[in-house]
């Protein structure tokens, strides 16, 4: 059965580490980092990437627009 | 079956979203997590797939959002605190073609700008009101707007506001939904995936309207201030689905006539 994969790039030093795509993605998926950027914020970070689904919800709940989504059919 | 690696689906033709080009490269001052950005990223998607940057004119608030001009890359004029939609009344009149919005916080369009949101509205002007209730004067410190909660703490409210002295919270959308000149009049939010598409469905229909001459187009979207409310973006999204929308229900208010 075709199985869709996703992937997300985040840019790093563009995020203020709100948090609000890592509580809205459906599976897990992302998460802050405990490392911060240049301006000190934890950057959300792609934790588990095999997870994503490409669903971008992530994408369009992020405020400072950061995050850019991929897909792909596979199988 | 073979894994399929990060770089295999990292590819242009596999692109599924991007921010709009019409969001300019400008790191946006609002602090994280807060709804404003939310909302300017949304407007510019709809400016852009419209196909609207060269004919929009924006009228920006005093508030937080006094810098929008900086972030969406179409013409803006900047009002004083509570006139933008005096402004946008002219420059519709000046120039019909343009699609004009103004975009206004509650103390900039429930306060101090009562008056011209009430006219504007009252006249049916054909432009479109973006109003992002958050429930405090963000920019100034979180003082108390006319829209803070009953019991609501704000920096003039510390015990939170009291009915009998301050007044009950004004819902600005039901009552400019009264007024003949109004034709779409909805509340919106920016906190969930699904929230923020039908936003832009909104937003879609107001250009629709405003292109077909229908009137006034209001949409309201209930937001957060996390540094005005003192909580994280998280929780302040949360604290909003729990208090603000059961008070400022979600949904349309009015819709034209087909
Ligand atoms: C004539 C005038 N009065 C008062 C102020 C101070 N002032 C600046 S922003 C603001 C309130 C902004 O609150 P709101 O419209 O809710 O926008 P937010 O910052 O929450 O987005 C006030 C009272 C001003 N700039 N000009
Ligand atoms: S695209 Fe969907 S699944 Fe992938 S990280 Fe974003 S929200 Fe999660
Ligand atoms: S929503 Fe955007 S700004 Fe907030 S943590 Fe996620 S990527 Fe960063
Ligand atoms: S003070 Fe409140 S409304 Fe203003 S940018 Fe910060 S969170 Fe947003």
């Amino acid at each position: 059965m075709a199985k869709i994969k996703g992937a997300v790039v985040i840019d790093r030093e563009r995020c203020k580490g709100c948090e609000v795509c890592v509580v809205t993605c459906p599976t897990q998926t992302l998460a802050l980092a405990v490392e911060v950027n240049a301006k000190g914020y934890h950057y959300s970070y792609a934790a588990n990437p095999d997870a994503c689904i490409g669903c971008a919800n992530c994408a369009v709940v992020c405020p400072d627009g950061v995050i850019t989504v991929y897909k792909v059919k596979v199988g | 079956m073979a894994e399929i690696n990060t770089n295999d689906i990292v590819r242009p033709e596999n692109l599924t979203y991007v921010k709009s080009k019409i969001l300019t490269d400008n790191v946006m001052h609002y602090c994280p997590g807060c709804g404003h950005s939310t909302a300017h990223r949304v407007l510019a998607e709809v400016i852009e797939e419209e196909d609207l940057q060269s004919r929009t004119v924006g009228i920006t608030p005093v508030g937080c959002s006094v810098l929008m001009y900086n972030y969406i890359d179409v013409d803006f004029q900047e009002a004083a605190h509570g006139r933008a939609p005096a402004l946008a009344t002219a420059v519709k009149r000046l120039m019909p073609e343009k699609f004009v919005f103004t975009y206004q916080g509650d103390g900039d369009l429930a306060a101090i700008g009562t008056a011209e949101t009430i006219h504007t509205c009252n006249r049916g002007e054909n432009i479109l009101i973006l109003f992002i209730n958050n429930g405090i004067y963000g920019m100034t410190g979180g003082q108390m707007a006319p829209t803070t909660l009953e019991g609501m703490k704000s920096s003039t409210s510390p015990y939170g506001r009291e009915v009998a002295t301050m007044g009950s919270p004004i819902k600005m959308a039901d009552i400019v939904a009264l007024l003949p000149g109004t034709c779409y009049v909805t509340r919106q939010s920016v906190n969930t995936a699904g929230g923020v598409r039908k936003l832009k469905r909104a937003l879609k229909k107001a250009v629709q309207y405003q292109n077909e001459k229908r009137g006034t187009c209001f949409i309201e979207v209930v937001s957060n201030c996390p540094s005005g409310w003192k909580m994280t973006p998280v929780e302040s999204n949360k604290w909003m689905e729990e208090n603000m929308f059961p008070f400022y229900p979600l949904g349309d208010i009015k819709v034209p006539a087909e």
